[in-house]
């Protein structure tokens, strides 16, 4: 069990114009489940791909356990890794290849046969340990990968986006019941994802990354509530974050926004900023959808544009002024395509953010 | 293209219309299916004849008596049985040789980007369009400075040197076809660099590394220009009936073509699964 | 490529304490490990390679004694034998190379038309694959000598028999020895060539199909063109081992058909006379390169086009 102090690691490809992962650092307490969350080219993989020892920073140092590995191969950092094409040596058994490390580690046979038939044990395994990873499904070969991996007990165990190849099925299965191995074995993880439902249910704590750096990291909730930027807040959460870019009217009584010819109220931050125009966040399902009702109090009246009925609510596209917003409602909901609508947005769910640089203030 | 049960589908009721009027193709396939084939059956027929039926005139299609006179007066004719372990020693010396220098070579080309690579490449690519066997001329002086003319030792150097350039193309592509996580998933399980190529790829790559070497063997035991300027007394096979053969009588010819043959009939029987996986998608 | 590592600032990361000391700075691990591996390789071919390219042209311009002289030139060039061979060996891969394409090509073209018992006709196709060029020239031998099967044949229709191989007949002399390369080497071209098919996808062939092309349209404008590179591949390869025909050439023909390398032989194991041998060996290397180049400007192909046969 050890702890991850990554220090100002920078690394760009040759040939790359910006650097793959930007003088990042990034602490991660022992036992922490760490998620690295982002869309493709952020970086993610590479910053753990620098932790694991497979690509060497330009600058900067990894330290694991209060050890500098920087220098370090992979051997010889006490971590193991589940690949995302799961990376199962095809011309051994599923038993040969989880008790691969160990073999390399020179642990007696008793001792390897004991371990890999508890690892096998908890990814339910046991029936396959003689197939060879041809005869074995997609699904059955992550679990061997993953088997492979925590049979080392690792100090730091590393995923590489280890459901990505796993049909949606498959993937909200194994999603819980990697929630739940995690939690037993108890080892500090670091988690490469894209999928921001992945990062939600498994991390412990999410760093939002982009264009190799990092934008926030914080618990999955307050990454979910309180984004750093408009694009954290628009990247996570299903659906995405409503942003409303809206002038700032400030007022000595009360500041207000406008949005087209509507105004709402706003707290004093906002204009103390000293922006004309800054952007309001709201998720969708925060949101009350009425229709309209005449008086319409700190509300927003708006168009509903598209109606998309998906089983267990509705989401409705809505029009206010030239832009748009997504709203959830109840399935009973009556509203069609082109109706007026009256929208309520919870105060205390509403972010404020700059329109510059899309950071939030202080709310 | 899956097949529905009940109909077929547009592609192959044009095939099938397209199928009964190919058979001029199929004509064009037999010819020259014929000829390739029939020489072959001659030649083995020719060796397995008596050697009064050899000088014999005219000779018929299908022989008359099946003997192995022939085949035995060739193997046991001065020379000749010494000539062909001397053409095995060669060729499996010229196997190791250019496997254990070619390996490393097309493992490098595979996995590193490197300053040079793709000059090497180039180079290598360049040397297998150039008459290597020609070379013999100049290296038997310097042979016979390093006493090391007239050896099988000789031979298999420029054996090697033929086959070397193939060999780490060949090598180079079958490591590529390893994914490299594999590599790199043994790494952080424990392996050294070297322990997880002795460990993971070498058993993976081993069935096309195998394939290339039987290119090789063959390659070596066809060779017959440089083996027979290199050798005077340790003549391989080739060079052993290159040598005598224009004095020589009938059935020693034909005996001898016939063994030169037999090695690569084998190896084509081997490998033809091979090719066929190879170009399964298109032969059907 | 060397990269050394530069710490950039950043202004949003945000764990990073404002004001510390700036990174540890790396040079880019230079790894020596693939000039290790390649060494091996690099150094066999320079010494039983390049060593011996120029111990060739060194051997051609000198004496025995090793002084610098044009006499093993003069040599080679004033032998009854020269022009003779040289026009041989030109002639002979003249003829042969482009005939053997062709043949490869519609051997290639068959075997993927899908016809019933590919797999057969291309393991029988194949076979000539791994047979030796002295082994073929015997073959050939076995079936055009006097006492040989094409005269059983002849004699079976009444005809007597035809003295194909003797030195009074220089030209069916040359065109056995055709039919006899075409008969060894036609399966490596078409082993290039199928490769080459294999890689172009069918989508433009049905396409052009659809679009109202001939089949023989569609040859011409669709596949040959995209088959250029292992078609250059092909050429390429065929052609220098044209030019170091030997062991066909005299199990068929002895001495009655000189070409160049088995004057080369010749020069060096009868005559002793190593310098001449170098002069022929030196024509050849001279018209590989030449031929090679010729190739590679004619069929212009680009490098990312251009197959790693």
């Amino acid at each position: 069990m050890a702890d991850i102090v990554i220090e100002r690691l920078s690394k760009t490809y040759s040939g790359g114009k910006a650097p793959a992962v930007n003088d990042l650092s990034l602490t991660i307490p022992d036992r922490q489940f760490m998620v690295l969350l982002g869309p493709s080219g952020c970086g993610k993989t590479t910053l753990l791909r620098m932790v694991a020892g497979l690509e060497y920073p330009d600058a900067g140092r990894v330290m694991i356990g209060g050890r500098d590995v920087t220098d370090l191969p992979p051997r010889k950092r006490d971590i193991a890794m589940v690949f995302q094409s799961y990376a199962v040596f095809p011309h051994m058994t599923v038993f040969d290849n989880i008790g691969f490390g160990l073999k390399m580690k020179r642990r007696p046979a008793h001792e390897i046969k004991q371990r890999v038939e508890q690892a096998a044990g908890l990814l339910q395994l046991e029936p396959y340990l003689g197939r060879y990873s041809a005869q074995l499904s997609g699904g059955q070969r992550q679990r061997v990968a993953v088997a492979r991996a925590i049979v080392m007990e690792p100090s730091v165990l590393l995923m590489d986006e280890p459901l990505s190849n796993l049909d949606a099925l498959l993937r909200l299965q194994f999603r819980a019941e990697l929630k739940k191995l995690v939690k037993e074995i108890q080892t500090t993880t670091v988690y490469v994802t894209h999928d921001q439902v992945e990062a939600l249910s498994l991390g412990d704590r999410v760093a939002v990354m982009r264009a190799g750096n990092i934008l926030q990291v914080d618990s999955p909730m307050t990454v979910y509530d309180f984004p750093a930027t408009e694009f954290v807040g628009g990247f996570i959460g299903n659906p995405p974050m409503n942003f409303l870019r809206v002038a700032v009217r400030p007022d000595a009584g009360q500041t207000r926004v406008v949005i087209g010819d509507q105004e709402l109220p706003a707290p004093a931050e906002v204009a103390a900023a000293g922006d004309d125009t800054v952007l309001l966040g709201i998720r969708a399902e925060y949101i009350q959808a009425s229709s309209p009702n005449g008086a319409a109090l700190n509300g927003l009246d708006a168009q509903a544009l598209v109606v998309e009925p998906l089983g267990s609510h509705l989401l409705i596209t809505a029009g206010v002024g030239d832009q748009q917003l997504k709203v959830v409602t109840r399935t009973d909901f009556e509203v069609q395509p082109g109706q007026r609508l009256h929208l309520q947005p919870e105060v205390d769910k509403i972010r404020w953010l700059r329109a510059s640089d899309g950071t939030l203030l202080r709310a | 293209m899956a097949a529905s049960t009940a109909t077929l589908s547009n592609s192959q009721v044009i095939a099938r219309r397209r199928r009964s009027n190919r058979w001029p193709l199929y004509v064009v396939a037999v010819v020259l299916t014929a000829f390739f084939v029939v020489p072959i059956y001659l030649i083995a027929v020719a060796a397995m004849s008596p050697p009064a039926e050899i000088s014999a005139f005219p000779k018929t299609l299908i022989p008359r008596s099946i003997s192995f006179d022939t085949l035995v007066y060739f193997l046991t004719f001065r020379g000749v049985l010494p000539s062909i372990i001397n053409s095995i020693v060669v060729a499996l010396l010229t196997l190791a040789l250019s496997t254990l220098i070619g390996t490393p070579g097309g493992y490098a080309l595979a996995r590193y980007v490197f300053r040079g690579r793709d000059p090497f490449r180039v180079l290598i690519l360049v040397s297998r369009a150039f008459p290597i066997s020609i070379l013999a001329v100049p290296l038997a002086v310097t042979f016979i400075n390093w006493n090391l003319y007239d050896t099988v030792v000789a031979v298999a150097l420029v054996h090697t040197t033929l086959a070397l350039p193939t060999t780490v193309l060949i090598t180079s592509s079958i490591f590529l076809a390893v994914p490299i996580d594999l590599e790199e998933a043994a790494w952080t399980l424990g392996c050294t660099p070297a322990g997880a190529f002795m460990r993971v790829v070498l058993p993976l790559a081993l069935p096309g590394i195998a394939a290339a070497s039987i290119f090789t063997f063959v390659l070596s035991w066809n060779e017959v220009f440089a083996a027979s300027i290199l050798t005077v007394q340790s003549h391989t096979l080739p060079a052993q009936v290159l040598a005598s053969l224009n004095e020589s009588p009938l059935p020693y010819r034909f005996a001898g073509g016939f063994v030169l043959i037999l090695p690569s009939l084998i190896f084509i029987l081997i490998i033809r699964r091979y090719l066929l996986n190879m170009w399964g998608r298109v032969v059907k | 490529m060397q990269t050394t590592g530069v710490a950039i600032p950043s202004s949003i990361s945000q764990d990073a304490a404002a004001g510390q000391a700036p990174a540890v700075r790396r040079a880019r691990r230079r790894t020596i490990a693939p000039y290790l591996l390649l060494a091996p390789t690099v150094i066999f071919m320079a010494v039983f390679f390049l060593w011996p390219m120029l111990q060739a042209v060194a051997l051609a311009f000198q004496t025995t004694t090793g002084q610098f002289s044009l006499q093993p030139v003069q040599t080679m060039l004033s032998d009854v034998n020269f022009w003779p061979s040289v026009r041989n060996t030109l002639l002979l891969t003249l003829v042969i190379v482009p005939s053997q394409v062709v043949l490869a090509l519609i051997m290639a073209l068959l075997l993927t038309a899908g016809l019933r018992g590919s797999g057969a006709l291309l393991y029988a196709w194949a076979v000539p694959l791994a047979i030796s060029d002295l082994a073929a020239g015997i073959v050939w031998f076995a079936i055009f000598t006097q006492n040989g099967y094409v005269n059983s044949v002849l004699n079976a229709f009444g005809v007597g028999p035809i003295i194909f191989l003797s030195y009074e007949s220089p030209v069916a002399l040359f065109f056995i020895v055709v039919i006899a390369e075409a008969w060894r080497a036609t399966a490596i071209v078409m082993v290039i060539l199928i490769a080459g098919l294999q890689v172009i996808p069918r989508d433009y062939s049905e396409a052009g199909e659809v679009f109202g092309a001939t089949a023989w349209q569609r040859l011409r404008y669709i596949t040959l063109p995209l088959l250029r590179p292992s078609l250059q591949v092909a050429l390429i390869l065929r052609t220098i081992l044209a030019f170091q025909m030997f062991a066909v050439v005299i199990a068929l023909a002895g001495r009655n058909l000189p070409v160049l390398a088995g004057e080369a032989y010749t020069w060096y194991g009868d005559n002793h006379n190593v310098g001449v041998a170098a002069a022929y060996s030196l024509l050849i290397m001279i018209f590989s390169l030449v031929n090679t180049g010729i190739y590679l400007r004619v069929l212009r192909v680009q490098d990312e086009q251009a197959r790693m046969v």
